[in-house]
């Protein structure tokens, strides 16, 4: 009886709490009964999917058709009907170049640099996102002391605005920073990170990593937990050493989460702007100019803005992102359907 | 329930006044320096108290908002009332014409009519706004350094060689990181281009290609960048176009020489002190003339305010002469009111070194060239200096050599015009 009553107390509140909700389905669900009747279970799906899509095609869709349709179009003007219309004049200037190898030898030669640049920097921030992430995870997955702490730690970091990320390493890493202010104490000279060219792009690569790997570790920390604990008892009693359980047991359980975290890092990774604008202002000379930053400085920040130009480069990268995000779904359906066989 | 009543009446009461406040708002998009912001609002408090009906916000924003930002929303037909900003001719169009508005419109041409062309279309009468205060570009020496040091300063007539050489001495004896340091701007390099004979207008009026006065001095700049001489850090600190000062460096005694502008006056009165003494030298010169530019920032009213009448009211008060002046003499700015100038002015400041100063750039404001004085009221002058850093900067982190720079700065003005359909 004793072990009831806070049961009735519990179900009396929640009684109370769901009244309204209970009022208004009661309200709709004639109208909803009468909808299905019309338009099927088939629009149903379609009715109850209407907000969402709606919302995706005001703020997504639409966008990308009024972006498409500034590409097309030429001058400084900013409203569309003000423009004139130039067709793929925008492209073939994007493209205009003798050697693509050489973007000096291109009319738009900020942009096959800022292309260039994004390459490099999806190359190594993605290849040491993966390995550093998957070895945080390995680790904070162990029996540390303190585990919960530690993971914490690795996550802090993300929740930090990219501005404020840029600006810490920025005052870190500048000529009369924390790193030289350090060097200078073990007597060591003072040198201009943000200044050498190569420094200044490990800078960027370093401090997205260290902005956003928590958000990875955490996915391939999930990944490695769902690990059926036997498994690895199995390979114990069979003698295997750990590297050949890491190769056999876990990477290939872990590779749904893996593939999801490749694709998620490679997608932000084209997107790079915020922190890196803030670090190094894409300095020095255009070394760790990337793509989004050419995109926002010739539609919005020089003087005389081509946001027909700008909008074409967008567009461009927008096909780039729609690769990968194929890709992706491509290769977790065949991972998906892999599984299903086995 | 009378309570409640008398709640829900003050609330209507508190909605209606709010509302009639707004019917009456003046926005100030305004940057600072140094110490105008605050000077600004003093001044605008009292006209509040003069003219209840009117209510003046004033937006302090970053000096990069008004140059990125204010653009994109004055081509979408918003922005401000009113706002500050220094990129004046290229944006013309979208100034109010306070003509039929102000009080006194000759009174405007009088005392202001000197800069009225810098910010309208051309060709017009317009009376746009007034400059709230009135630039030249010049060089300020760490005089403690060079004492310090004992290497002599270069005198009145000194080269642009003569600093680079002295500042060099002076940072090696004082073991100081920057001899020189040049703003990261197209404005600030155009002076000692100019002075090396360079002509960036054409005979039809828009941008001329590079000519040998500016590849002489240029040449100059990036060499001085390559050995030290001049701060790399300033030059290669960022992509694009964007703005960097090196007057922290002067500030913290870490930059012997350092070219920049009147606008510093303040600034360094204020966080230098008696750290150290600091002089104004104006600007060095080249084989043609010793000048530097000369600008400013102007207070434009924008025509896409819906209070035009009270936006002139706020311009009419702000452009007096007793306001000018007293904004001139608490902020240490040089006015272009032509009244003000004539009556001269008390700074108000105890620091001699600040007055001497804005003695030494009313001086170097004589020996401006005549293309100097034109370039303000350019239409393309800001496309100009918009390429001059983007390719500079990149020759100076050695991404391309001088001719490779100058041959893009060219094609990049042209392809602006070619965009600009003007």
């Amino acid at each position: 009886m004793k072990a009831d009553s806070p049961k009735r107390t519990g179900s009396g509140i929640g009684e109370t709490v769901l009244l309204p909700v209970r009022l208004a389905m009661g309200l709709i669900d004639a109208p909803l009964r009468w909808l299905q009747r019309v338009a099927g279970i088939g629009g149903m799906a379609a009715f109850f999917l209407m907000p969402n899509m709606l919302i995706f095609g005001i703020f997504v869709l639409l966008p990308f058709f009024i972006n498409f349709a500034y590409s097309m179009t030429g001058g400084t003007a900013l409203f569309l009907p003000d423009r004139s219309f130039v067709g793929g004049d925008q492209y073939a200037r994007l493209f205009d170049c003798s050697n693509y190898l050489d973007a000096n030898s291109c009319t738009e030669d900020t942009f096959w640099t800022a292309v260039g640049n994004t390459g490099w920097f999806v190359i190594l921030q993605v290849t040491l996102m993966i390995i550093v992430s998957l070895i945080t995870a390995l680790i904070l997955n162990r029996n540390l002391m303190a585990r919960s702490f530690w993971r914490a730690v690795f996550f802090f970091p993300v929740l930090l605005s990219p501005v404020v990320v840029g600006l810490i390493w920025k005052w870190i890493l500048q000529r009369q920073g924390l790193l030289n202010f350090g060097l200078y104490g073990f007597g060591f000279e003072p040198f201009t990170w943000l200044n050498d060219r190569n420094w200044a792009f490990a800078a960027t690569v370093g401090v997205s990593i260290w902005a956003h790997m928590g958000f990875y570790t955490l996915i391939l920390l999930a990944g490695l937990q769902a690990i059926p604990k036997d498994l690895y008892e199995a390979a114990e009693m069979d003698g295997t050493r750990p590297t050949r359980a890491f190769l056999r047991i876990t990477l290939p359980l872990l590779a749904p989460n893996l593939l999801v975290v490749v694709v998620l890092v490679l997608i932000k990774a084209v997107q790079i702007f915020d922190e890196v604008y803030v670090l190094t202002g894409g300095g020095p000379g255009t070394s760790t100019l990337y793509i989004t930053q050419y995109i926002y400085e010739t539609g919005f920040a020089t003087q005389l803005r081509n946001p027909g130009l700008a909008a074409a480069a967008s567009i461009l990268m927008g096909v780039v992102l729609v690769v990968l995000t194929l890709l992706q779904l491509s290769l977790s359906r065949s991972s998906e359907k892999k599984g299903a066989r086995k | 329930m009378r309570k409640t009543g008398t709640m829900l009446a003050a609330l209507a009461v508190g909605f209606l006044t709010s509302t009639a406040a707004l019917a009456g708002d003046v926005r100030i998009m305004w940057y600072s320096d140094g110490v105008e912001g605050d000077v600004l609002k003093d001044l605008l408090d009292r006209f509040m108290k003069e003219n209840p009906d009117v209510n003046v916000v004033l937006d302090n924003v970053s000096y990069s908002v008004v140059r990125e930002q204010l653009p994109v929303q004055l081509e979408a037909g918003n922005g401000p009332d009113i706002a500050r900003v220094t990129n004046l001719k290229a944006q013309s169009q979208h100034w109010l014409d306070l003509r039929p508005l102000v009080g006194d419109p000759a009174y405007w041409d009088e005392n202001f009519g000197a800069q009225a062309d810098w910010m309208r279309p051309d060709g017009s009468n317009q009376i746009s706004g007034f400059m709230t205060q009135i630039t030249i570009a010049g060089g300020f020496a760490n005089k403690t350094l060079f004492d310090q040091a004992g290497v002599a300063m270069p005198g009145k007539d000194a080269t642009w060689d003569d600093w680079a050489k002295a500042a060099k001495q002076v940072a090696e004896s004082q073991q100081v990181p920057f001899p020189m340091a040049l703003d990261r701007s197209g404005h600030r390099l155009s002076g000692p281009n100019l002075s090396y004979g360079a002509n960036y207008i054409g005979p039809d009026g828009k941008p001329a290609p590079l000519d040998e006065g500016s590849k002489s001095f240029l040449g100059k700049f990036i060499g001085w960048i390559a050995d030290g001489t001049m701060s790399k850090d300033v030059w290669v600190s960022a992509a694009g176009s964007t703005y960097r000062a090196a007057a922290d460096d002067f500030i913290n005694g870490q930059l012997v020489y350092y070219y920049s502008g009147s606008w510093q006056v303040p600034n360094f009165s204020t966080k230098i002190g008696s750290n150290f003494d600091w002089v104004a030298t104006g600007s060095p010169c080249g084989p043609v003339n010793c000048t530097g530019m000369t600008g400013g920032a102007g207070l434009v009213a924008v025509k896409y305010t819906k209070n035009p009448k009270d936006v002139a009211k706020v311009m009419d008060y702000l452009a007096r002469e007793d306001i000018v002046k007293e904004f001139s003499e608490r902020t240490l700015f040089l006015p272009a009111h032509k009244g003000v100038l004539a009556k001269g002015l008390d700074f108000k400041t105890d620091d001699a070194q600040a007055k001497a100063a804005l003695n030494e750039f009313v001086t170097a404001g004589t020996s401006l060239s005549d293309l100097a004085r034109k370039l303000p009221g350019w239409h393309w002058a800001d496309t100009f200096y918009g390429a001059l850093v983007t390719r500079v900067s990149q020759a100076a982190a050695g991404e391309m050599s001088l001719d490779e720079a100058i041959t893009r700065i060219d094609a990049d003005i042209a392809a602006k015009v070619k965009d600009s359909s003007l």
